[in-house]
């Protein structure tokens, strides 16, 4: 139990001092606060970069200021002015003065007829905000024309009163979905990631001591058995290390900008009221998942002899996961498909998609608890092969054919 | 109380590996493992160390068969040279010391003295792919002794290194076997093993062909050399009766014989015939020994 730590320490200890470490987590870092100070960035950016459009107004109604309210209704960041000819506006435009002009006519009908021109019509925001405002004063002059009181117009724009409502007893409404989305889709690419860096992490470890031939001095002085499993924990302390830090930078700039954030985008990912019991799911996911995939990378970094051929020996397991990231991504629009359903007591599927289900639907619990049981009776039976593979992989040296090494592996491993 | 190979067999699949090996390693002594390439030495090494488990026969040391719990009380050197590139030695020999058994404190302790002693101390702080390959040969050797084993096994020890670095590590192995520990040795040279070892197996194929005591391999091998220089043509000794070889270097010849008898027989012919320069009557070396043997078994 002793080399058990000591492993365990020199693999954390050693990872966390080495360069691409720091340095992955520093960028990381810096990214996470990015993101997360994201609308005080596009803030800063914006400010001063007012829209200026000017306005011909050719329909003689003297259209100009009831137009310049509604736009301000619209968008506040753009400023309307009033122009007289079209040649001294499009001179503007050109000379970037104004980002363009809209030319208010009337068509044959009396109806009123924009048309907005601007050097680039690649930025359709100013386009469409400018039509909507212009819809909304077409309404309001049709209204006058057709002498309509405010209580009429208002119940003219009023829309139905729509609603959706899950009949089984514990679903989930359509309010509470939409946000839980936003959780599980955000926690998932974390699972997925955190999984296939950290497994190919413990894959090229492993690799690296063998192929300098460290590993020799190694299983002569620890077991296979416990060098193996505490390098995966090891692995995983440093990656529960830097998810910390991610989380915690995360955590205290989103707090920093609660204010901006409950009512802005954030609350379309569910990060208003999070959902503890979601969270603590992805934690069990993720370490679950972590711990399969480790085992599996391990083994195949074990049969490896070249450091090149590491990414080669684990791509299968790579493929597996996408596979199970691709299939919680088609699931999050349609949770309670069958498919779903089924993959996820799937042990190499599980850890995401059991996950995608237990956040966005009301399993039952026995449920969740075949899936879980099934995913660690699959991580202990690889455990067990596992290390047999790898004690006998890490003596041995020559080609690497996935299959036929790991049958080597097995064999030089044998007791007889 | 000594290191027992009893009737050890190792398969690999249709392959054996090494094929009833038996012998006993005295304790406090240097045993000289010998065999051409691919003899199954390294193979015997991981059998003795647990690494690989024996198809038939046991290995014990002290009685009892060695795993991970006596790990502190063994020490090993592979064959092929293996320390973490990226590591400084400080970390490398204190980790590995650890998983020793030793503490952090004495371990950097020895590290220091023998890092001292191997003239490299200002090594202590450098990555280990900085070093040369002979100096990584040392900090190796430190790897694999720094925690004062009963048992060392050193498979191809001084391999790589320049005469004046194999007498420094010759020396500390030495000095050892001297405090206490039994060593297991490997080597291709030949003038090592006869020059420290008592006790010395000759592998062929997995199988041993020489086993026991030097001398008493050197006496029993029977056959011995004779080394001649004169001032007339030699040529009449290549057929001489009870010359098993001939050799022909610059100045005269030297013969292997079939025993002292024919020793006497040819100086009694060589000194009617004019002046002899040189006649001496030489042991066999552990080379004509080794030569033979493997070499026979090659046929």
């Amino acid at each position: 139990m002793n080399k058990f730590w000591i492993v365990l320490s020199h693999t954390y200890l050693s990872k966390l001092k080495s360069k691409s470490f720091i340095i992955t987590t520093v960028i990381m870092m810096a990214l996470v606060l990015i993101l997360s100070n994201m609308t005080n960035i596009l803030k800063t950016f914006g400010s001063d970069d007012r829209e200026q459009v000017a306005i011909i107004d050719q329909t003689g109604e003297h259209l100009f200021d009831g137009y310049k309210a509604e736009v301000a209704v619209v968008n506040d960041e753009i400023t309307i002015i009033a122009s007289q000819d079209e040649e001294n506006a499009e001179k503007k435009v050109i000379d970037e003065e104004i980002s363009g002009y809209l030319l208010l006519e009337k068509d044959v009908d009396n109806g009123l007829k924009g048309t907005y021109k601007a050097n680039q019509i690649s930025d359709s925001m100013i386009s469409d905000d400018l039509f909507l405002a212009l819809s909304q004063l077409k309404s309001k002059r049709t209204a006058s024309e057709l002498s309509l009181t405010d209580q009429q117009i208002v119940q003219l724009n009023t829309p139905p009163a729509y609603e959706t409502i899950a009949l089984a007893e514990n679903a989930k409404s359509e309010e509470d979905l939409n946000q839980a989305r936003g959780l599980v889709y955000v926690l998932l690419f974390v699972i997925y990631f955190g999984v296939l860096m950290y497994a190919t992490m413990i894959a090229m470890e492993v690799a690296t001591e063998k192929t300098s031939r460290v590993m020799e001095i190694l299983i002569s002085s620890v077991s296979p058995i416990t060098q193996m499993f505490a390098k995966i924990l090891g692995v995983a302390l440093l990656s529960l290390t830097q998810m910390i830090l991610f989380f915690g930078v995360g955590y205290v700039s989103i707090k920093r900008n609660l204010t901006d954030m409950n009512e802005g985008f954030f609350a379309i990912f569910g990060f208003g009221n999070t959902n503890i019991s979601t969270i603590i799911y992805a934690i069990i996911f993720a370490m679950l998942g972590y711990l399969l995939y480790a085992t599996l990378a391990a083994c195949l970094g074990s049969v490896v002899s070249k450091i090149e051929d590491v990414q080669q020996m684990i791509s299968p397991m790579t493929m597996l996961v996408v596979i199970a990231f691709l299939i919680a991504m088609f699931g999050l629009g349609n949770p309670s498909a069958s498919y779903i359903t089924i993959t996820s007591f799937i042990p190499f599927f599980s850890p995401m998609i059991m996950f995608l289900r237990v956040g966005m639907l009301n399993v039952p619990f026995w449920e969740i608890a075949i899936s879980i049981g099934l995913l660690i009776a699959t991580i202990i039976l690889l455990g067990i092969v596992g290390a047999r593979i790898y004690r006998g992989g890490v003596l041995m040296y020559g080609s690497s054919k996935s299959l036929k090494s790991i049958k080597n592996a097995l064999q030089l491993s044998k007791k007889n | 109380m000594a290191l027992q190979i009893k009737g050890v067999t190792k398969k690999f699949g249709e392959f054996t590996a090494v094929n009833n090996l038996n012998f006993t390693i005295p304790e406090k002594e240097m045993f000289g493992f010998l065999g051409g390439n691919g003899a199954g030495k390294t193979t015997t090494f991981r059998m003795i160390l647990g690494l690989l488990d024996p198809t038939e026969g046991e290995i014990v040391w002290n009685g009892k068969k060695i795993d991970y719990a006596s790990s502190s009380l063994i020490g090993y050197l592979p064959e092929e040279r293996g320390l973490y590139p990226k590591l400084k030695v400080r970390d490398q020999i204190v980790y590995l010391a650890r998983l020793r058994g030793m503490n952090k404190g004495k371990a950097l302790k020895e590290l220091e003295y023998w890092l001292d002693r191997f003239k490299v101390p200002e090594y202590i702080d450098k990555r280990v792919e900085e070093l040369s390959k002979g100096n990584q040969q040392k900090i190796q050797l430190i790897a694999s002794m720094i925690h004062k084993p009963e048992l060392l096994i050193l498979d191809e020890p001084f391999s790589g290194l320049d005469p004046v670095n194999v007498e420094m590590l010759k020396e500390a192995v030495i000095d050892l076997r001297d405090s206490g520990t039994t060593i297991v040795f490997s080597s291709h040279r030949m003038e090592h093993v006869e020059e420290m070892c008592e006790h010395l197996c000759i592998m062929h194929k997995g199988s041993p062909v020489v086993e026991g005591k030097l001398k008493e391999i050197k006496r029993s091998f029977g056959k011995k050399n004779v080394s001649i220089r004169a001032d007339f043509d030699l040529s009449f000794l290549d057929a001489y009766p009870g010359v098993t070889k001939v050799k022909t270097t610059m100045e005269g010849k030297i013969l292997q014989v079939t025993g002292e008898d024919v020793a006497a027989d040819i100086i009694r012919d060589l000194v009617p015939r004019g002046f002899v320069r040189k006649f001496e009557l030489e042991e066999p070396s552990l080379t004509d020994i080794f030569i033979e043997k493997v070499g026979a078994a090659y046929e």
